[in-house]
């Protein structure tokens, strides 16, 4: 019946930041352990039948019609893999920061802690960052097998579409985080998502748009995602362009991380 | 320990704890008893360096939360009011991440688990999802994780409510055993049983002040009688009349929905004199006065509502 050391206690320091950030994220590691197989499967799964469907099967049809000016594979191929990973990042960056804050409660355990806000936040906007790297990865490993990245450049596309993921993952940590309880996820996913999934241009270029509608194609950041993802994959990419895509991305991110942080301060202020 | 002075915390327009002192000092047992909206969370947020306080001054160990959060925490263990244990995992891996989240090796959380589940009686259910556990069950293993870094204060908000009288006493018996090992525990309750059996000082609060302060049973020989006669009475009957009735025969009467409460120090006497007044109670019983007593002198209420 002994616990724990003799008094007086030893005095142990404080683990710094990136410690007290490693250790959150690994909570989420932990609880990954319990779902990571059906992730992987339907990592595969999905550009698998994507790539099936449409790049094929429906590309057949499209390339007969010639107006493309290229395979439709091709085209499709690296729009899909940034849309997935903005899908990704939606999924990890919802419910799981509702439950944190309010149904396991996991950040308030974690407060109690030397944790703090800012290690909570990163820790989890970490795995976040995890899951989206894994997804893009298989996704660019199945659009390889398909013969549809016949550029070496094609292995940027991972980062960028990490970059894409954590352009939204961020911004919607902080509307979860701000949200008093799930019913805005289905919005989210119906007004946000879903639109921004089918008019991005990832499965035809936003020039078929009407002109007012293309304009806010522009703006949205799977649009820049696509893009450079799509630049990567063929190895079209030109300099300033991508440039121009990453540093959008980035100001998304960034913008993100800094709302998130002041909607988990105050949130988790108030929420005992 | 625990220094403060001046300590509030506000909501908006509402003041929830409403400029407190307390001195905490190492290996006492400290409560905070109070009805439900007293303030003792809030309080107990504030000392578990989670909730800023709006105003007042405020040292853990010597150091101020606003700068060192951190390392206080890193120093305290806590036991909330509601769990936040992970339902998913198993017990044993609720113990093992929540260590490495103060910096402690793998090897080290790995030892700890197993005795702080040996401690909290729970060894055989290690390999086990939390879900299904009962109340008392993750309660203490809500105590076996805020030990996990050897903390030097344990901040326990309501551990025993909503568990049963011998989940409770298993509790109490635990954490006995960490006062004794000297760890500074500070509770909060709406029990007063609970207040006497592990408090050795504590304040009443109610609505974010202190009402009274003192041992337990300091606070019984200042603020009550050494014994209590309540007479029961027949629900259809109207009690406040035999209030009326049996007026100026001891110091202090209580007029309860259900039943009057007489402050005397000779239940027994009391008692006849009552009956020699004509007033036929249902039932009587003459018990020593308690905290709640004290409570109701204080506030002119009752502790469990
Ligand atoms: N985040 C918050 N925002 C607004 N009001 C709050 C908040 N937290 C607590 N309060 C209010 O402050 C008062 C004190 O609450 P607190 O939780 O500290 O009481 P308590 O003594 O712990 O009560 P209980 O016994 O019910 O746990 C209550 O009236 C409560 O409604
Ligand atoms: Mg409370």
């Amino acid at each position: 019946m002994t616990t724990t050391t003799a008094r007086p206690v030893q005095q142990r320091p404080a683990p710094g930041s990136v410690r007290r950030t490693a250790a959150a994220l690994e909570y989420w590691l932990v609880q990954y352990r319990t779902v990571w197989r059906g992730t992987v499967v339907s990592g595969v799964l999905t550009p698998v039948l994507f790539l099936t469907a449409m790049g094929v099967g429906l590309g057949a049809l499209v390339d007969d019609a010639g107006r493309l000016g290229g395979e439709y594979l091709l085209f499709l191929a690296p729009g899909l893999m940034a849309a997935t990973a903005m899908q990704t990042a939606e999924f990890e960056s919802t419910y799981p920061v509702m439950g944190g804050i309010k149904w396991i409660r996991t950040y308030h355990a974690m407060l109690a802690t030397p944790l703090g806000v800012a290690d909570i936040l990163l820790g989890h906007l970490l795995f976040v960052a995890l899951r989206v790297l894994s997804v893009a990865s298989i996704y660019l490993l199945v659009i390889a097998l398909f013969g549809a990245a016949p550029s070496w450049l094609a292995l940027a596309a991972v980062p960028a579409a990490l970059l894409t993921g954590m352009a939204f993952s961020a911004p919607i940590f902080a509307f979860s985080a701000g949200n008093e309880n799930d019913a805005g996820f289905a919005a989210l996913e119906r007004f946000v998502i879903v639109p921004l999934f089918l008019f991005s241009g990832t499965f035809f270029p936003v020039s078929q748009l009407p002109d007012a509608i293309e304009w806010v194609a522009y703006v949205t950041p799977l649009w820049h995602g696509v893009e450079l993802c799509r630049g990567l994959v063929l190895g079209t990419a030109e300099l300033g362009v991508s440039v121009a895509h990453v540093g959008y991305l980035t100001v998304c991110t960034v913008v993100g991380v800094a709302a998130a942080y002041e909607t988990f301060r105050r949130r988790l202020e108030k929420t005992g | 320990m625990i220094h403060a002075r001046g300590l509030t915390k506000r909501f908006g327009e509402f003041t929830a704890v409403d400029g407190i002192d307390v001195d905490v000092l190492r290996g006492e047992a400290f409560g905070f008893l109070g009805p439900n909206g007293a303030g003792k969370s809030s309080t107990m947020r504030m000392i578990g360096c989670v909730s800023p306080p709006s105003a007042g001054t405020l040292r853990i160990l010597g150091m101020d939360p606003a700068a060192d959060g951190p390392a206080i925490r890193a120093r305290l263990g806590v036991v909330p009011q509601q769990d936040t244990l992970d339902l998913e995992l198993t017990v044993r891996e609720n113990l093992l991440i929540y260590g490495r989240y103060f910096g402690l090796s793998r090897a080290l959380v790995r030892e700890r688990a197993d005795e702080l589940l040996d401690f909290v009686q729970l060894t055989d259910r290690a390999k086990d999802k939390v879900e299904p556990l009962s109340g008392g069950m993750k309660r203490r293993l809500t105590i076996a994780r805020s030990l996990i870094n050897d903390p030097e204060i344990l901040l326990l908000d309501e551990p025993t409510t909503g568990l049963d009288p011998q989940a409770r006493h298993t509790l109490w018996d635990r954490l006995f055993r960490l006062k004794q090992r000297g760890v500074t525990l500070v509770l909060t309750t709406h029990y007063m049983d609970e207040a006497e059996q592990l408090c050795d000082r504590l304040v009443v609060m109610d609505k974010g002040r202190f009402v009274a302060e003192g041992s337990p049973r300091e606070l019984i020989a200042r603020y009550s009688t050494r014994e209590v006669l309540e007479l029961r009475f027949r629900a259809d009957e109207d009690i406040s009349v035999y209030g009326e009735k049996l007026a100026g025969l001891v110091e202090r009467i209580e007029v309860l929905p259900d039943r009057l409460l007489l402050y005397t120090d000779n239940g027994d006497r009391t008692t006849e004199e009552v009956h020699a007044r004509g007033v036929r109670p249902a039932g009587t019983l003459v018990r020593r006065s308690t905290l709640e007593d004290v409570f109701l002198r204080l506030t002119g209420r009752t502790l469990v509502d």
